[in-house]
């Protein structure tokens, strides 16, 4: 297997893991005794039948009806028990084991939201979902599936063993000799079972990928006549993984079928050494029958082939709960690189806030996207085995250059540049959803970093440009900006930004559903319910990244006139992508190439030789010149 | 997961899962006709690998035992003899998994193609009516479903097989035991059914619960910049939690449904096994059966024992495939692809377009379009102006013909679109949407879309679309994987990407749907000189809001509610037309 890094890092990933959840070890003695306890009920059955053949049935005296009905009673009690016991074990396991794996859930979430936005990029979102999802559920399937094979049938192999031993040591040893074999085959297939999975798996992406392309590429597909080529492309995907998912099942057949051929050779081999043994007086007192014994033999035999595949099985079982821990460790690990001071932090002043930008520097750092295969057992398609590492040391190019700028209290600036110019990281910046590389940002004269999260959030806040929206209705979604705000409290918030004939038009007013993503409104209707959900938490600082995306004019009045409103009595920073909001603010500073390259109002700048000048004629292109 | 809100206690179930299974026998006999010679090979060595013991046990060990002395030929013999049989059962694993699995992953297969097929064929309108998670499902998991019980038939099959077989064993051997064994293997499968009914409800809401958290993480994430820039990490932790609790109980509670019926299932069989052997200690008393059956009837019923759980798993998984199969179905049922006529354009340089009466509806009913007639001189710049929702879109899908119109018909070079031969408007128009499909393969082949073009086409057509210098920073330039797990590319990024794809066609009409909408007003002006001084050899039609996009065309169409308003050029427009006048104005409304 591929990315198999030797047996200790897994157990060192286990061990970890299984410290994650002490929970997990809560009344573990109790659960491994009762699992003791089950196993008894499959080995009474061989004794049992040795015991009546040898002693009811064949007794020197003929047929002893009464001493079998002794023996099957003694057995039954011994099975009931034995169930009993498997029972309370298997209870025991699924409440343990699912508490302890939902606090883990519930952890690796939190610590998620914690990590800065870098990690939330959206690119690898999928993949954050699955380490709170299917990589637990990978982990909750070993602990109580495989967990509980795996303590039943360590203690049935060796009670077989003993029991067997007890009869006859050459004969166990005769079935020993069998069964190792066995066990290397079913070894060495597994490792080739695996490398066929990492290749069904590879298969299935790509096979997903293309019929992807049939439905959310279906416009493309229909307007440039690409159907044929999709459905060749389909008709290949699709073949090479049916050949690669039969050949990893052509191995699985034979692990499985090895199995009955190896009981088929015990129980030649014990019959002929059997009788051998009998005849010859070892398989037991010299004189006494041993018909039974032979028998329960054979019947010990079938307890051994189930270990040998399940022990296969789990340690395929195993493997892919050690990826999924191994990928939830990973992420646990990350330390939040935006951390919050705490009790150590310092207060900011009231009011209006001042931003002091001194030389900020800014790179991101480059994301490097893990593609771990060593979740390789059991091929399950599209389990997104992806894991995010930023690499540090890996450096990005500068996106922000020594940047300087003091932003008076309650001023009105707008930021403007083109692509890639670094507004955007510097508005992130702002709010701190990074750190910079190098330099420091003030807000009321306190470095961001020592800033208390909870007077942060509060009093800067940042109105991204697509303004995301829960699931929940538009007065939910406002009151994520301030929870203790009545629905009606929420309506005089829209009338307070002049959008009471918006909010008329909405079928149920504030309690309307807004549907996923925000879906069921416009971008632009979307866009005022976040601007609601800003000015609700009264910031003193806002930080608004203007949509690039078009609205209809009529929309576009409305927003801007509420981004007005919201920015009134408070310092204002808005990534500016239209012309007019650059034109009245009270400052512009213009971004090129990641650095400052100019600042001053739009009268003084427009006219000046430099990057503005040019933003501005984009902008304006005359008509006329078409 | 047996079933998701179908009853599996519904007769008619079980007959609809019935006949999704013959359907499957029917599409691939020979793998089932294989799969289930291995089954019958499998029971018969299953019986007679008893049998063989119990003639053992009677010619051989017996004697052996009574005067001390066998041959080892006898021995020898009886070990092949066993040998045999399990070589026999491993065949009979091989035939039935191979055949079942080869049948099962082929029809998957086969349907997968035929439902994406169906995909591709489909009008856009088809696709509009059905959520993209849906359709995904319908060609992926539902698939894998429908198919689910055929893993389980042949056994299922084989094991009828076997108890057929079995039951005239022990009545020959002897009507006592047989009464016993008999009445034993019903019980366990009827254990097995009541275990499927009362874990059916936990696991349904389980899947449910998975979902949930899934829904809950995925748009928590989502929404991270939010919830970290207003403080909400709390709150949304609070909202997982209960989440996650509620999965939590919900697979509790499985693990305690299970808890009951495992061990009761596990230990019926040996149950049975002690039952036979107190009735064959009578039996053996009263002289009907010698050692030697007692043995066999003993060693049989513990090798049913596996093979009796198959038909409940069987019988679980009908729901979930007939489930599956429905939706399949209504994919492939779904009434087909829009016709086609034979004629092909002949006809060079840009084209000419013409729509007359052009009545546009959405199934629901919802008008789209009224009466739209237009003419749009080859060569010319058009640009189609209107507020959000006002039918520009579909006015445009419906020129390359996208969609067919309710009434009226689109004309390219006086031809009506429907009398053009398949494949026909793709090869003369192009349209690029304001989002951008990205096809899970290299930038060049994004490009190209598999057709043969030069490296210099390639790069004339990335410099006109502003793309050049993104492509030469990606890490292996035009060879640079896209789509999932490859280089991600800004909104704007894609837009240019996709422009230069339509370029690269040399399309003799161009449609620009707001095409450039994400993309920096400084680029914008940029790629709009350069298409201006390309001078193209196409006619062009551009949907837009911007200014300076408008300001490209040649003419200018008014769209409001589905009618065309007014067309002119800006100047006269803008003279005449309120509503015209009051869209282009409205940024320099928001400046004052």
């Amino acid at each position: 297997m591929s990315a198999r890094t030797g047996s200790t890092d897994s157990m060192g990933t286990l061990r970890r893991g299984l410290q994650l959840s002490p929970e997990l070890r809560r009344g573990l003695a109790g659960t491994l005794a009762l699992a003791v306890g089950s196993t008894a009920g499959r080995l009474v059955v061989p004794v049992a039948i040795q015991q009546i053949i040898d002693t009811g049935l064949f007794a020197p005296s003929g047929v002893d009806t009464g001493r079998v009905i002794q023996l099957v009673l003694g057995a039954l009690v011994v099975v009931a028990l034995a169930a009993v016991c498997s029972s309370f074990m298997a209870v025991r396991l699924a409440v343990v084991t699912e508490t302890a794996l939902s606090s883990l859930r519930v952890r690796t979430f939190r610590h998620i939201h914690d990590l800065s936005t870098l990690h939330l990029a959206e690119q690898h979102r999928g993949a954050l979902v699955s380490r709170v999802t299917a990589d637990i559920d990978q982990i909750s399937q070993f602990m109580q599936w495989a967990g509980v094979s795996l303590i039943v049938n360590a203690a049935q192999l060796v009670l077989a063993t003993v029991v067997m031993a007890f009869y006859s040591v050459p004969l166990t040893l005769v079935v020993l000799g069998v069964f190792l074999p066995l066990v290397f085959l079913l070894r060495r297939f597994q490792r080739r079972l695996a490398s066929k999975y990492d290749l069904v798996r590879e298969r299935v992406g790509r096979m997903l990928a293309v019929i992807s392309e049939s439905v959310v590429g279906a416009e493309v597909v229909r307007a440039y006549g690409l159907g044929q080529r999709t459905e060749h492309r389909m008709g290949q995907a699709v073949e090479r993984h049916f050949e690669a998912s039969y050949s990893a099942a052509k191995i699985s057949v034979l692990m499985s079928s090895a199995g009955e051929l190896f009981a088929g050779f015990a129980t030649a081999a014990v019959l002929a050494v059997g009788v051998w043994l009998g005849l010859a007086g070892r398989l037991a007192g010299a004189g006494e029958p041993w018909l039974g014994s032979l028998i329960a033999f054979l019947f010990l035999i079938n307890l051994f082939v189930a270990p040998a595949h399940l022990a296969v099985e789990v340690l395929d079982q195993a493997q892919a709960a050690i990826a999924g821990w191994r990928r939830v460790l990973g992420l646990l690990d990350t330390p939040p690189d935006v951390a919050d001071p705490g009790a150590a932090g310092a207060p900011l002043p009231e009011g209006p806030l001042e931003v002091e930008v001194d030389h900020v520097s800014f790179r991101y750092p480059r994301q490097v996207v893990h593609r771990d295969t060593s979740a390789a057992s059991h091929g399950r398609a599209g389990a997104a085995a992806v894991t995010l590492v930023l690499r540090e040391d890996e450096q990005g190019a500068w996106a922000l250059r020594d940047v300087d700028a003091r932003i008076a209290a309650g001023s009105r600036i707008a930021v403007v540049g083109e692509t890639g110019s670094g507004k955007t990281t510097f508005a992130k910046l702002l709010v701190r959803l990074m750190d910079p590389t190098a330099g420091e940002i003030r807000i009321g004269g306190v470095p961001t970093s020592r800033i208390r999260f909870a007077d942060y959030r509060g009093r800067v806040v940042t109105v991204p440009q697509d303004g995301f929206l829960f699931d929940m209705s538009v007065a939910d979604n406002v009151r994520q900006g301030r929870p203790s705000l009545s629905d009606d409290e929420v309506r005089s918030v829209f009338a307070e930004l002049g959008l009471a004939n918006w909010l008329s038009t909405l079928t149920r007013s504030v309690q309307t559903m807004v549907g996923e993503r925000g879906g069921a409104l416009s971008s632009g209707e979307r866009q005022l319910v976040a601007l609601a959900r800003a000015y609700v938490a009264n910031p003193d600082l806002l930080v608004l990244d203007e949509a690039t995306s078009a609205v209809d004019p009529a929309t576009e009045v409305r927003i801007q006139q509420a981004l007005d409103r919201v920015a009134e009595g408070r310092t204002s920073i808005t990534i500016a992508h239209r012309l007019s909001t650059a034109e009245t603010a009270d400052e512009i500073l213009v971004f090129d190439r990641g650095r400052l390259a100019q600042r001053g109002r739009h009268a003084e700048l427009v006219d000046a030789e430099g990057p503005y000048a040019r933003l501005h004629a984009g902008w304006t292109r005359k008509l006329d010149a078409a | 997961m047996s079933s998701l809100g179908t009853d599996a206690d519904d007769p008619r179930i079980v007959r609809r899962g019935l006949a999704v299974l013959r359907r499957a026998i029917r599409e691939r006999p020979r793998a089932f006709a294989v799969a289930l010679a291995g089954a019958t090979l499998y029971a018969a060595a299953t019986v007679g690998s008893s049998l063989v013991l119990g003639a053992i046990t009677d010619r051989v060990i017996v004697p052996a035992a009574e005067t001390g002395a066998t041959t080892v030929a006898a021995v020898t013999a009886g070990a092949l003899v066993v040998v045999g049989m399990a070589l026999a059962k491993v065949l009979g694993i091989l035939g039935r998994r191979l055949g079942a699995y080869h049948m099962q992953r082929r029809l998957e297969a086969d349907y997968r193609l035929r439902v994406t097929q169906r995909y591709t064929r489909l009008p856009l309108a088809w696709h509009r009516q059905h959520p993209t998670g849906v359709l995904l499902a319908n060609a992926n998991a539902d698939i894998e479903s429908a198919f689910s019980s055929i893993a389980p038939l042949p056994l299922s099959a084989g094991v009828l097989v076997l108890l057929g077989i079995a039951a005239v064993v022990l009545v020959a051997i002897d009507g006592w035991l047989a009464l016993v064994a008999l009445l034993c293997a019903p019980l366990i499968a009827l254990v097995n059914m009541r275990f499927n009914a009362h874990v059916r409800r936990p696991a349904t809401a389980a899947q449910q619960a998975r979902g949930d958290v899934s829904a809950v993480a995925h748009e928590s994430f989502e929404g991270g910049l939010v919830v970290k820039t207003l403080g909400r990490e709390d709150a949304e932790t609070e909202r997982f939690t209960v989440r996650s609790e509620g999965l939590r109980d919900e697979l509790i509670e499985v693990g305690r449904v299970r808890a009951v019926f495992d061990p009761m299932l596990e230990s019926l069989p040996t149950l049975a096994v002690l039952a036979l052997l107190v009735t064959g200690a009578f039996r053996l008393q009263a002289g009907a059966v010698t050692s030697g059956d007692l043995i066999v009837v003993t060693y049989l019923f513990g090798l049913l024992t596996m093979p009796l759980r198959v038909i409940g798993y069987l019988l679980g998984d009908l729901p979930r495939s007939v489930v599956g199969w429905d939706r399949v179905q209504r994919v492939l049922d779904a009434d087909t692809e829009m016709a086609t006529g034979e004629t092909i354009l002949r006809a060079s340089g840009p084209a000419e377009v013409a729509t007359r009466n052009l009545d546009f509806a959405h199934a629901d009913g919802e008008r789209i379009l009224h009466d739209v007639s237009l003419g749009v001189r080859p060569g010319t710049v058009t640009a189609l102006v209107g507020p959000t929702g006002s039918g520009k879109s579909t006015l445009a899908a419906l020129l390359v013909r996208l969609a067919d119109p309710s009434a009226g018909g689109v004309e390219l070079d006086g031809v009506d679109l429907r009398e053009l031969a398949a494949l026909q408007p793709s090869a003369h128009t192009a349209i690029v949407f304001q989002d951008t499909f990205l096809f899970d393969d290299s930038v060049r082949e994004n490009l190209t879309l598999g057709e043969p073009r030069s490296d210099a086409e390639i790069h004339a057509a990335c410099e006109l679309a502003q793309v050049g210098d993104v492509i030469a920073a990606l890490p292996d330039g035009l060879e640079t994987s896209l789509g999932e797990g490859g280089t991600s590319l800004s909104g704007g990024q894609r837009q240019r990407l996709a422009l230069a794809r339509a370029l690269l066609r040399r399309p003799r009409l161009l449609i620009l749907d707001d095409a450039t909408s994400s993309v920096d007003p400084a680029v914008e002006a940029r790629i709009l000189d350069g298409l201006r001084e390309a001078n193209l050899p196409a006619t062009v039609i551009v949907i837009a809001y911007r200014r300076a996009t408008i300001g490209l065309a040649d003419e200018i169409l008014v769209v409001e509610r589905g009618r065309v308003i007014g067309r002119g050029t800006h100047e006269e427009l803008l003279a005449r037309l309120d509503v015209y006048a009051e869209l282009i104005t409205a940024y320099e409304a928001t400046a004052a």
